[in-house]
């Protein structure tokens, strides 16, 4: 499903490169639930990006579903990220000028479902997220858990087939950590792929392998 | 959900900065609006005075003055009447009409009076007063078109120049000035002798409270022949285009006749074309300041927009959205800050000029609908011009380095 072979990032800023990746090679099959865990700056997050086709790797390969996404070209990219990616981010990244129901219903415009299936995927999916009531919530009126879920149903929209979580608990407290993985688990047993970065060992053992990343090597 | 509606709420969400350029552009357009509707109609004006007031233009012998020529002096200088074929013969743009005359003080029982010798058509032609008294010939035509409006009143279908005289007044025939007709009690078919020639009163032109309320008028060829002059003239009247005349007829006039004095009759088309043109000037003046400062303004807004919307953008591109779309958001928000601003502008532009026009120029001002036009172009070039560049930045925005949450 997805298949890295010797992928190096290299980041040069001021002169200075820093490696963030070296030579990691994976393999994440179908249906999996896979966590990357490591210390800070160990590049989880780096590789997290490439295996969605947002940075381009300095060297190596990555396919997904049979298809080398650094050979697309950056429009063809974004069409495979909303067909088959589904991404969920630490800080959420919400637009905060649309409700949640607005926010859910992004992805389906960009992929060229408009007025009508729209806004009734989108409930569907907020309501699965325990958030029919807040459908016209802007983010600042959400707490920090509903804003989180709103993110996850904004992933779900186009029904991706893999799901790519940075982090997706680091703002969040014991309880709220514990019912996000839980509902990413859930997810993967729908058979949605999911790979989740995270520093929680806690977070981690929801999945069913870890990746354990230090300085930019896979180890263990 | 669609992008023109993340661009329209986006917009409602800041509003306060987006007024901030959108009143920049507004009141650029606005005095652009403004200024170029009172010039307008300060031209329109003037034409409309200029048509009135008939010739405006007068080729004179070199050593002629004007005093001379209304004095109808009979040692005044001449000139040969060719010189209308000349500038007929030209490719001047401008000329209007053309009026060659040879006047001479003459006395008739004992009255004196000025005899005239015109081309009779082009003679109606140039005085709006004559015509509008009953002398027009529904086949005349004007050269150019300084005022369509008064062009198409007065029925004027062909706007090609007409260049050639036109003889259709008698060779015995008179056009006795209002005066004239007064003091030797004439009536129309009523006998005249000059010099010995009789003439017959085919018309008694209405009084003009000019001179030629003095003044008979004769086929220019009988008053060669009763002053027994040659194929002479002492001066050609031009009924030239305001805007050519602002624009060197004058010049090119004497380019032609290097030997003769060329004047304008009155002094409202150096005044108001002045006018005019420090008005044009203005113009310029602020589409450079809008393109200058609502340019940088807009520029500024769009920077700062993009700066404070990367994590918005790497969120959108993440999810799917191509550097196209990120394009697109952003230029759109463009055009509705162009749109707005021309509209708005042209509308508030064309009320300060209804409301200043009388005051500044003392003309009546009426919204001009080409006018939008140009209102919207220049506000929408402005504004995706100012835009470009933070459009590109954002579509060419990294989404890893903004989302890198290491």
């Amino acid at each position: 499903m997805i298949k890295i072979e010797n992928l190096s990032k290299i980041y040069n800023s001021k002169g200075n490169s820093v490696l963030a990746l070296s030579e990691v090679s994976l393999s994440i099959e179908k249906g999996e639930f896979v966590s990357i865990v490591g210390p800070s700056g160990s590049g989880k997050t780096t590789l997290l990006l490439c295996m969605g086709g947002l940075i381009h790797p300095s060297r190596g390969k990555v396919t997904i579903e049979g298809t080398s996404i650094y050979d697309l070209d950056v429009k063809n990219r974004a069409i495979f990220r909303l067909r088959n990616l589904g991404f969920v981010f630490q800080t959420f990244n919400l637009i905060p000028y649309l409700t949640a129901s607005e926010n859910v219903q992004i992805p389906l415009a960009l992929a060229g479902i408009f007025d009508g299936g729209q806004a009734e995927r989108a409930t569907e999916l907020l309501e699965k997220l325990r958030l029919a009531d807040r459908l016209d919530h802007k983010p600042r009126e959400l707490s920090i858990g509903q804003q989180q879920r709103v993110a996850i149903a904004r992933a779900l929209a186009n029904n991706p087939k893999i799901i790519l979580a940075d982090e997706p608990t680091g703002n969040l407290d014991p309880d709220m950590t514990r019912e996000t993985v839980s509902y990413l688990k859930l997810l993967n047993q729908t058979g949605i792929t999911v790979v989740m970065v995270t520093h929680n060992p806690g977070a981690a053992e929801y999945s069913q392998r870890t990746l354990r990343l230090v300085e930019g090597r896979l180890r263990g | 959900m669609n992008l023109r509606k993340i661009i329209l709420k986006e917009l409602l969400e800041r509003k306060k900065q987006f007024l901030t350029s959108f009143i920049a552009i507004l009141l650029g357009i606005i005095v652009i609006v403004a200024v170029k509707s009172v010039s307008s109609s300060s031209e329109k004006a003037v034409a409309i005075q200029l048509d009135n007031l008939g010739a405006n233009i007068l080729v004179l012998p070199q050593t002629t003055t004007i005093d001379n020529y209304y004095a109808a002096d009979i040692n005044a200088p001449e000139m040969p009447e060719d010189y209308v074929e000349r500038i007929a013969g030209s490719t001047i743009q401008g000329v209007d009409n053309m009026s060659p005359k040879l006047s001479a003080r003459i006395k008739v029982e004992d009255y004196p009076f000025v005899l005239t010798g015109i081309l009779p058509k082009n003679e109606l032609a140039s005085k709006p007063i004559w015509q509008t008294a009953g002398f027009t010939d529904p086949g005349l035509q004007v050269a150019c078109n300084p005022n369509p409006i008064i062009n198409r009143s007065r029925g004027y279908k062909d706007p090609k120049l007409q260049r050639m005289a036109i003889d259709s007044l008698g060779a015995y025939d008179c056009l006795a000035g209002s005066d004239v007709a007064s003091k030797l009690s004439l009536k129309e078919g009523s006998g005249i002798k000059i010099k010995g020639t009789e003439l017959k009163v085919a018309r008694l032109l209405p009084q003009t409270g000019t001179v030629d309320d003095g003044r008979i008028f004769v086929h220019l060829h009988t008053a060669q022949k009763i002053l027994g002059k040659g194929k002479v003239i002492n001066a050609i009247e031009i009924m030239g285009c305001c805007s050519a005349i602002s624009e060197g007829l004058l010049g090119n006039l004497r380019n032609i006749l290097p030997d003769t004095k060329i004047t304008t009759i009155n002094h409202i088309v150096q005044t108001q074309v002045r006018t005019n043109k420090t008005m044009e000037k203005f113009s310029l003046i602020f589409l450079i300041i809008i393109i200058l400062v609502g340019g940088i303004s807009i520029g500024n807004y769009m920077w700062s927009n993009v700066e404070e919307r990367k994590r918005e953008i790497g969120s959108l591109l993440a999810i799917g959205a191509s550097p196209g779309d990120i394009y697109y958001i952003f230029i759109g928000k463009a055009l509705i800050l162009g749109l707005t601003g021309g509209i708005a502008g042209y509308l508030l532009g064309s009320l300060a000029g209804m409301i200043l026009g009388p005051q500044i120029a003392g003309v009546k001002v009426l919204p001009i609908p080409l006018l939008f036009i140009w209102a919207v172009v220049i506000a929408v070039g402005v504004s995706v011009a100012a835009s470009y560049f933070p459009a590109r930045k954002a579509a060419k925005l990294d989404p890893a380095l903004i989302l890198q949450e290491i």
